[in-house]
């Protein structure tokens, strides 16, 4: 079966799911859905044992081949880690929200379309080779995602989480198009492999650090680093089913496999070194820090995962380290990309597991508010377990999963300490210490999260409904991940040989050749060393601040709302909305005057500068007529004429002196021999005139009393300026002829080529006949027009029209 | 000659821009008919002024002496095209009146968006 036809099989599933919801409704629609992410895990798993030897699978299929674009699926270890994630987690959400949603009060066709389209768009991402198509998927899952998040769109704030992630997971997005276009032109190819082969040259480009970080901010808007993670926590009021696919082990995944996926490309600027960890280290300490002030379990564990995806993130930039170390594959090196891939396997699972705990809790109780519950041990005692389990392995303590990612994580910080370049070994102790201070946040906010839900006093006073044990159905689900979290513990060896290290391969083809190279192995118990004593350290000082809590959360409440980076985004929302319409109100002012002035302003502007600017003010006094007197009067006249105009106070002497001005141009035209342009100038001024005085004289009375034109500056400076430039540009073209003109062959061939004396006749109707033809039509438009406008009177209906 | 006509057509310019930014409809409509007059006026004169004979074929003129044919003819098709144009203009100024009772451009703002 094609790799291919795959991805796109959620997307046709999609196509009868409302058909089944109609047809089919007795049964939960999600039954139906629950096949695909099934048969596609079961599939995608039958392709393990060969990348664990370092297989990889190809599969095209032609889009556009004149544009060189194309569907390519390409399978190796990191794409099939993440194929397995997005079905594997798919199945069992799919599961629980069979159980979470209800099939007579949820419209169920429009979830589970949303949700199949997102499963396509994820395969897409992770197993696209070609950066166009993987572009494509990428705004897929972008608008999937909003989709779901306002699945529930009577609700305002469902309205707001969806708008926010979608203006900034697109704006990453676009960014991140830039990045491939650019990595496109330098390489000559767009497929990602052939790029990764050319990564030695790319490097001396100039366009590499522009790629370099535009291609980051895609990854970072999507993964939810900081300072673009604000629209994380909003995202969760998308039902919880979604929360805990998306926003847990999927979607937010999404960056990491893109930072992963271009590390053999990008790794060897320092730049990108710098930023991966160090951005990811700060993301981990401070969503860590401020998941202790959520009081929304979703919120909590929106925090808790903006931090380990940071976590992760500053893994992958330590990986890309190894670049520059020598002999990286034989130190302790080696260490940070099987850390970072190990935990984003851990985390997606015990994340999975806590999101579907939250719902149940939400479900069975009626609130998240962290304040309002407690005491649900003994009433929810499968929920509590899970929860424990789950908490306790993102907290890091032995016996789950999350221990041994730690584990591994610590040693990759340390590793930062002996590395050299970059000035590291002058900042490089810096990060081992923050590792260390966000795992005890991490520990604390995990404990918050389980034991402040569970334990304590029970209040049912405050709880909407009556709190009990979740159907058996939707436990199953966080049941199996929980499962996985204790079975990562004992065989990490397991999953380390058969996930982690192909994905190891893909990370770092620049130490290894194939999966076995990758020589780590993974035990929970690796002697007394420094590692240890840091998590001993984790444990008792988390446990004594969390023993605390009570005394220093207040201090959360104390920080100021308003310099806040969501604040800075509503103010930025603000200001490109309401700014932007000030801004068009200020010079959009409805007077016609105003757009005459700007436009009139401008032509100065341009003319005078491109004058200068070009040198092309040339005044030659050759090839010039004489001088008359006949043409001197007449222009006395005519200015005379034209200040009249201007001048007068009413408008009739206005319409008199209008009227001279175009006999003079009349005379003009006799004086300079163009005996037809002087009669139909005569006859067509006078109707001119004739048609200004009917107009005049139906002029409303309340405005008939007449003024002045008065006087304005401003006005008066702009026609000036209008003036002049058109003055300068008449005398310097024709001050600087440089064709001769074509009218001699018009002249010479007259009466032997058309017959005719009159040589402007002759150009009017048979040289350049086709100008008279549309002259005649635009007469004939202005006839038909003004009898439109005089005939046709369709009634006003009042109220009807908006403009008054 | 051509340079006074130049300034000639930069005043004719001048006083019709100064006329179209006024606030009464049927100055602006006077401005453009003397924004039209500068325009054919500078097609002639940048045609050359200095034909000895009008342009149409008689017995004992060279042909170097006949005026400039071409903007002529140009010129013919631009007033034509100029009247039809204020010609619908002055009738949609004289139903605007009609209709809306004002030929304020100051009170012919578009929407109460505006105010």
């Amino acid at each position: 079966m094609s790799l291919v036809f795959l991805i796109f099989l959620p997307i046709l599933a999609a196509l009868l799911i409302p058909l089944l919801f109609k047809k089919l409704s007795r049964i939960h629609t999600g039954w139906f859905v629950l096949i695909v992410p099934v048969i596609l895990f079961i599939y995608y798993a039958s392709y393990l044992p060969q990348t664990m030897e370092g297989g990889t699978f190809t599969s095209e299929f032609q889009w556009i081949p004149s544009l060189d674009i194309a569907f390519i699926a390409y399978l190796d270890g990191l794409s099939l880690l993440f194929s397995l994630l997005i079905t594997g987690i798919g199945s069992l959400v799919v599961l629980y929200s069979t159980f979470y949603l209800d099939k007579n009060r949820e419209q169920l066709h429009n979830f589970y379309v949303y949700l199949l389209i997102f499963m396509t768009a994820m395969l897409g991402v992770v197993q696209s080779d070609h950066m166009i198509t993987l572009y494509l998927f990428w705004e897929l899952t972008s608008i999937s995602s909003f989709l779901l998040i306002g699945y529930w769109y009577t609700r305002d704030r469902s309205r707001f989480g969806a708008l926010k992630s979608m203006m900034i997971t697109v704006f990453g997005g676009l960014m991140m198009l830039g990045g491939f276009v650019l990595l496109s032109i330098m390489g000559n190819t767009y497929s990602i492999r052939e790029l990764i082969a050319q990564a030695p040259d790319l490097v001396q480009h100039e366009f590499f650090i522009w790629a370099l970080v535009l291609i980051l901010l895609g990854a970072f808007t999507k993964s939810a680093q900081f300072p673009f993670y604000i629209w994380l926590p909003d995202a969760m009021e998308a039902p919880t089913p979604v929360s805990a696919y998306l926003h847990s082990a999927t979607m937010v995944k999404a960056g990491l496999y893109l930072v992963a996926r271009f590390t053999p490309i990008f790794a060897a600027s320092g730049l990108w070194v710098w930023l991966v960890t160090g951005v990811g280290l700060f993301t981990m300490i401070w969503a860590s820090v401020f998941a202790l002030k959520q009081k929304d379990l979703k919120g909590i564990l929106a925090f808790s995962t903006v931090s380990q995806l940071g976590l992760i993130m500053s893994l992958l930039g330590a990986s890309a380290m190894g670049f520059h170390v020598e002999d990286a594959a034989n130190t302790v090196f080696k260490y940070a990309a099987f850390a970072a891939i190990f935990h984003l396997v851990n985390h997606a699972v015990f994340k999975g597991s806590l999101f579907m705990v939250a719902g149940i809790v939400d479900h069975e109780t009626g609130t998240r508010d962290i304040r309002k519950l407690g005491g649900l041990m003994s009433l929810m005692p499968i929920s509590f377990t899970i929860a424990m389990i789950g908490s306790l392995s993102m907290a890091g303590i032995p016996l789950f999963g999350g221990f041994l990612s730690k584990e591994t994580f610590l040693t990759a910080m340390l590793a930062i300490t002996e590395f050299e370049p970059f000035s590291m070994d002058v900042w490089g102790f810096l990060f081992p210490v923050i590792a260390w201070v966000g795992s005890v946040f991490t520990f604390i906010y995990s404990l918050y999260f389980v034991l402040h839900t569970f334990t304590g006093k029970h209040k049912p006073e405050e709880l909407p409904k009556q709190a009990h044990e979740a159907p058996i159905g939707m436990l199953i689900p966080p049941a199996i991940l929980a499962m996985l979290v204790i079975a990562i513990f004992f065989i990490p060896n397991v999953v380390g040989d058969w996930i982690v290290k192909p994905a190891v391969l893909a990370i770092q083809p620049f130490l290894y050749t194939s999966p076995e190279q990758v020589d780590v192995h993974v035990s929970a118990w690796h002697g007394f060393n420094t590692e240890l004593f840091m998590t001993l350290g984790i444990f008792a000082v988390g446990g004594l601040l969390f023993w605390l809590l009570r005394k220093w959360q207040p201090v959360y409440d104390k920080l100021p709302e308003t310099y806040s980076l969501n604040s800075l985004y509503d103010f930025m929302m603000y200001l490109s909305d309401s700014g932007a319409k000030r801004f068009s109100a200020l010079y959009m002012t409805g007077f016609i005057r105003s757009y005459l002035a700007y436009m009139f302003g401008f032509f100065i502007l341009i003319m005078l500068t491109t004058l200068y600017l070009v040198d092309a003010f040339v005044f030659d006094t050759t090839n010039l007529a004489p001088v008359g007197t006949y043409e001197i009067f007449i222009a006395i006249a005519l200015v005379a004429a034209t200040i009249t105009t201007i001048a007068a106070k009413s408008r009739l002497t206005a319409i008199v002196a209008l009227g001279a001005v175009g006999y003079s141009v009349a005379l003009f035209f006799v004086i300079f021999r163009a005996p037809d342009l002087a009669l139909t100038q005569l006859v067509i001024e006078t109707i001119s005139v004739a048609l200004f005085l009917l107009a005049f004289y139906h002029l409303p009375i309340n405005s008939k009393k007449e003024e002045r034109i008065s006087f304005k500056v401003g006005n008066a400076a702009i026609a000036l300026g209008v003036g002049v430039t058109m003055t300068l540009v008449a005398l310097s073209a024709h001050s600087q002829k440089l064709l001769p003109s074509i009218s001699e062959y018009y002249k010479e061939t007259v009466y032997s080529e058309a017959g005719g004396g009159n040589i402007v006749n002759v150009i009017l109707v048979d040289y350049r006949g086709f100008d008279t033809l549309f002259e005649i039509a635009v007469l004939g438009i202005a006839g038909i027009g003004i009898i439109t406008m005089i005939k046709l009177r369709l009634s006003k209906k009042e109220g009807h029209h908006e403009n008054k | 000659m051509e340079i006074i006509m130049s300034v000639v057509i930069g005043f004719l310019f001048m006083a019709a821009v100064y006329l179209m930014l006024s606030k009464s409809l049927i100055r602006i409509i006077i401005g453009t008919g003397l924004l039209s007059h500068g325009a054919h006026l500078l097609l002639l004169t940048m045609g050359g002024l200095g034909g000895m004979a009008p342009p149409v074929v008689a017995d004992g003129v060279s042909v170097a002496d006949y005026a400039d044919p071409l903007p002529q003819a140009l010129i013919l098709t631009a007033i034509v095209i100029s009247f039809a144009v204020t010609s619908f203009f002055l009738v949609l100024a004289y139903r605007a009146y009609q209709e809306l009772g004002t030929d304020n451009m100051n009170l012919m703002r578009g929407t109460e968006d505006y105010e």
